[in-house]
């Protein structure tokens, strides 16, 4: 880019360079009645673009507020999505929690460690703006083939991106999920998500109240890098990404650690009035946000703005997205007190302004207004565009599946242990091994459960968190899929014994300017409010990843689901593994015919087509009770959700997991079979009808089970025992545990571990 | 009993330790800030594990320059009872309380999981409580947890029973696949000639409460109890 100074005149080219259209051109000189000079031509191109102002899928994500508005029990929803930088919801005795799941995925495409690294470090700034202390972190990955090394490449630079920040940052990182497909290559997905705990009194708004309160900038130093990211992640990836690599921030997780402790102790005071990160679109973000808010003004002077460069223009000054900054607006005459606060933690705590009356967001350098705009126009009335759509062509020819075509498997264990070995399904420790995921001693769930479980020290409560999304499916059918990615994190959930809070997604889709594209979001999120409505779970918000396509064409539609459940008692946590030898175990659920779209037809017959498993949502909410029904009576001993693989993946799963290596004998299908005529093998084995789990249950509680189930009218087969050290389904499968425990964890480390 | 918590900027097992003391083990702690040159007369001192300055320079390397470091090494140098865990640890060789060094990991990988140490000396105020050749399940969770030193460090390590704890099987067999970082001779902690520090990558704090997975690490603190109490 040419060097830019105020004087420089605001060419047609300047204004399509910042990603402005005519249109809005016009808007904004209508706004500020003149032309805009650069530095807010700057500003204007960051705050609209699709990364700060969700132009293009605001009206879609607006079915999510209409949603929570009919559902019951909204008074748990304490923020609302899209309010404030994270939702919150009431956990009870006085406690919330608050979390949100943000994407990272250009940056993490162009530069993996540190794209991945300051992914973390920017969703963490989300929550602990808010006042919560964070207690935990998820991501949900997503890579080409891990054949191909570029995918090694990214997925080792993103694993210890993530490793770096977290750890340092003492946040434990305790699950998540991570697939391989041809589709994310060269657009990998980095979603990550965090969770922290906050007392209902203590929230924090990022509103800059109180005319006359001073306004502060605390922590890192400005420099030039990320210049723009927010603009640089609402493009498609090309060939000349790379030479975007300045637009990529560098975190440092250590001024973070300080920066958080920092604020949560000023939060004990009583000088914090609002608190807002600057991350995308850094300070112009922050200053314009904070204002919008409280429906006041800003005026901020750059000259006190700590840099690290020099020379550096109030553009860039404006545009900077260094990481590990906030925005603290405090009260007035309680100065003192807060820079004591960060001066203990050895962190720069600097006035650079003050909240005004009126709206404006005025910005001084030199002594002269350097900026001037209105701050509700930049913050929150940016273009909205009602974009069209159209049913992709791809789907009638993927939807069609023959099945009389598809010869069944005859070697089942055999497809078992091709099953274990694919880098989706098998053990991922490679991972989360260089994750700590102890840290703060709450994790009662490692990773590898079905969700993961943390203690809130000082109650009896669990919080249990599950990230999913089977992209295949909603590539197959973006309606069905997006209603599965939700029931099927709340089912992950339900498993560990505890009862859906709330979601928050991250979606991930290509090009909205493409109608197909903007069909398969439109399409997707109306399958995720059909499920939320019925599993009455309300959206407490995330963020919207558009662009996701490189030169081979877009990644496969992706809302990833985080989902959020609450366990009164933790005592009454359930696992996923078989844990005794003599246990029943129960399939609980009904088995179709259904192939489409599953792992089973990929990796045996290399098909990925097929309509994907029919949701019944009735049926899906009586499993999901009748599990928490019989766990909150201590009646299950395992719950392990149905998924990829199908039945004989779960079980195998049930045994390898369990710590004593436990085998079992699954002879009685027979039930199964006789109840659904004409179902094949290798569907009944591998197939991925929803709603359902298998779980173990001591022989005595065998009746009481049964009658929890038939209450709410969940079909319950007896199809075994635990027992022994090896996996028997049937005639058809025999595999020894250890077997099967070998291809599991070695797959992962074969291919990435240098011999 | 009393206990003091040190908090540098970056440490963050702080609240790890000070919740096992206090909340599990019942101990009487207290948090002490790495700028305090003054610590108060205590019986313990915790070091607890993190990322003190980032890891700049060094792990441990900056710590050690903190003024509450001079009244640790004063507590020490008194034949009082400190621990240092994990970063901890690294804080103590640096500042040379005990002898050696940290390399990277073996694998140059973070590493977090539950590993098997063994038990080599009960003749001290950390280990009184636990029979020789003990196996106790305790996680790390460390990047340079390689514990080196020359030959003749080594032989005095064993010569004066300072090698504490070092990686096994379960049942207690030495070998590479169950040494995680690559650690000289396989040692997971070792107390200094006088046997009132001790430092051990293995996080105790976390192997207090059945809950997470395993109390193995209760018999430390039982020990350091029933030694100074």
């Amino acid at each position: 880019m040419p060097s830019l100074d105020s004087t420089t005149p605001i060419t047609s080219e300047l204004i399509a360079a910042h990603g402005i259209t005519p249109e809005e051109y016009a808007r904004i000189q209508g706004i500020l009645g003149r032309d805009p000079n650069i530095t807010e031509l700057g500003m204007f191109s960051v705050m609209w673009s699709e990364h700060c102002s969700y132009k293009n899928s605001k009206p879609i994500l607006k079915l999510f507020s209409k949603m929570n508005a009919a559902l019951p029990h909204q008074e748990n929803l304490l923020v609302k999505p899209g309010q404030e930088n994270a939702g919150i919801v009431d956990i009870g005795d006085g406690l919330a929690v608050c979390f949100k799941i943000e994407s990272h995925n250009h940056p993490s495409a162009i530069e993996p460690f540190q794209g991945a690294a300051t992914g973390v470090g920017g969703i963490l700034r989300d929550i602990f703006t808010m006042g919560a202390r964070p207690v935990l972190l998820m991501n949900s990955l997503r890579f080409g083939d891990l054949a191909q090394p570029v995918s090694q490449r990214l997925f080792r630079g993103v694993v210890a991106g993530i490793a770096h920040y977290g750890n340092c940052m003492g946040i434990p990182t305790v699950g998540g999920d991570v697939y391989f497909d041809a589709s994310y290559e060269g657009n990998p997905l980095v979603n990550a998500m965090a969770l922290g705990i906050i007392k209902k009194n203590e929230i924090v708004r990022g509103a800059a109240t109180g005319v006359g309160n001073p306004v502060y900038y605390v922590g890192a130093t400005t420099g030039r890098d990320g210049l723009g990211g927010a603009a640089f992640a609402s493009k498609e990836l090309s060939e000349q990404s790379h030479e975007d690599r300045p637009a990529v921030q560098v975190g440092d997780p250590f001024m973070e650690k300080l920066l958080m402790e920092a604020c949560l102790e000023l939060l004990k005071t009583n000088a914090l009035v609002g608190m807002q990160d600057m991350g995308a679109a850094g300070l112009t973000c922050a200053g314009c946000e904070t204002a919008s808010r409280a429906s006041t003004g800003v005026e901020i002077d750059l000259m006190h703005v700590p840099r690290r460069e020099s020379g550096m223009i109030p553009y860039e000054i404006l545009l900077s997205e260094s990481q590990e900054r906030m925005l603290v607006i405090v009260k007035k005459g309680k100065e003192k007190e807060v820079e004591r606060i960060f001066e203990k933690w050895d962190l720069h705590a600097v006035k650079i302004g003050e909240v005004t009356k009126g709206d404006k967001y005025r910005v001084l350098h030199e002594g002269r207004v350097a900026a001037e705009i209105p701050a509700k126009a930049l913050a929150d009335e940016g273009p909205i565009y009602i974009r069209e759509e159209e049913r992709p062509a791809y789907l009638e020819e993927a939807q069609k599946l023959d099945l009389t075509a598809v010869k069944e498997a005859g070697d089942l264990s055999g497809v078992l242990k091709r099953l274990l070995s694919y880098p989706s399904i098998a053990c991922k420790a490679w991972v989360w091994e260089q994750y700590d995921h102890m840290v703060r001693t709450d994790t009662v769930f490692y990773p590898g459960h079905d969700a993961a479980l943390i203690r809130v020290k000082g109650t009896q409560k669990g919080i249990a968190v599950s990230t999913d999304c089977n992209s295949l499916y909603v590539y197959l059918d973006p309606l069905e899929g997006g209603k599965i990615a939700v029931a099927e994190a709340a089912r992950n959930v339900v498993c560990s014994g505890a009862k859906p809070i709330g979601v928050t997604n991250c979606l991930n889709f290509g090009n909205p300017m493409k109608p197909e594209i903007f069909w398969q979001f439109h399409q997707a999120v109306s399958g995720m409010i059909e499920s939320c409505t019925a599993l009455e779970v309300p959206v407490t918000g995330g963020n919207v990843s558009f662009y996701n396509e490189s030169p081979q064409g877009a990644i496969y539609p992706t809302p990833t689901i985080g989902m959020v459940g609450l366990l009164d008692n933790i005592d009454k946590r359930v696992p996923s593994a078989f844990r005794n030898e003599g246990d029943i175990v129960f399939l609980a659920g009904e088995t179709f015919n259904e192939l489409g779209g599953s792992h089973y037809l990929m990796i045996e017959h290399g098909l990925k087509k097929g309509l994907p498993p029919r949701l019944d949502l009735k049926r899906e909410r009586a499993l999901q009770q009748f599990i928490l029904a019989a766990a909150d009576g201590r009646k299950l001993v395992s719950c392990h959700d149905l998924s990829e693989g199908g039945l004989a993946l779960a079980l195998a799963e049930c045994c390898l997991k369990s710590q004593q290596g436990l085998g079992a004998s699954v002879t009685d299908l027979g039930e199964i079979r006789k109840g659904r005529a004409g179902l094949r093998t290798d569907a009944l084995y591998f197939g991925e009808s929803q709603s359902r789990a298998v779980i173990s249950v001591k022989p005595e509680h065998r009746d009481e089970v049964k009658r929890l189930a038939q209450k709410r009218g969940v079909a319950l087969f007896e199809i075994g025992k635990v027992g022994g050290d090896t996996l028997v389904i049937e005639d058809k499968v025999r595999l020894p545990v250890s077997e099967m425990k070998g291809l599991f964890n070695s797959t992962i480390p074969d291919i990435m571990e240098v011999p | 009993m009393k206990t003091a918590v040190i908090v540098f900027p970056g440490s963050n097992c702080d609240t790890d330790c000070f919740h096992a003391a206090r909340d599990v083990m019942k101990m009487s702690v207290e948090y002490i800030w790495h700028k305090d040159r003054d610590l108060p007369k205590v019986d313990l001192v915790i070091i607890p594990g993190g990322f003190s300055y980032g890891d700049y320079l060094r792990t441990g390397a900056i710590a050690r320059f903190s003024p509450v470091m001079e009244s640790v090494i004063k507590h020490a140098g008194e034949g009082r009872a400190v621990i240092g865990i994990c970063n901890g640890f690294q804080i103590l060789l640096e500042a040379g309380l005990l002898p050696g060094a940290m390399l990277r990991n073996k694998t140059l990988e973070f590493i977090c999981k539950h590993v098997w140490i063994r038990t080599e000396e009960n003749l001290t105020i950390f280990t009184g409580k636990i029979d020789i050749g003990e196996t106790l399940c305790i996680p790390i969770a460390h990047g340079e947890g390689n514990y080196y030193c020359d030959d003749e460090t080594l032989k005095a390590l064993h010569g004066n029973s300072q090698v504490v704890f070092r990686y096994t099987s379960r049942d207690g067999k030495v070998g590479d696949k169950f040494n995680p970082n690559g650690s000289r001779d396989h040692i997971a902690g070792i107390v200094n000639k006088k046997k009132n520090v001790l430092g051990m990558m293995p996080h105790p704090e976390r192997a207090s409460e059945e809950l997470l997975g395993s109390s193995d690490g209760r018999k430390i603190w039982n020990s350091i109890m029933n030694a100074l109490e």
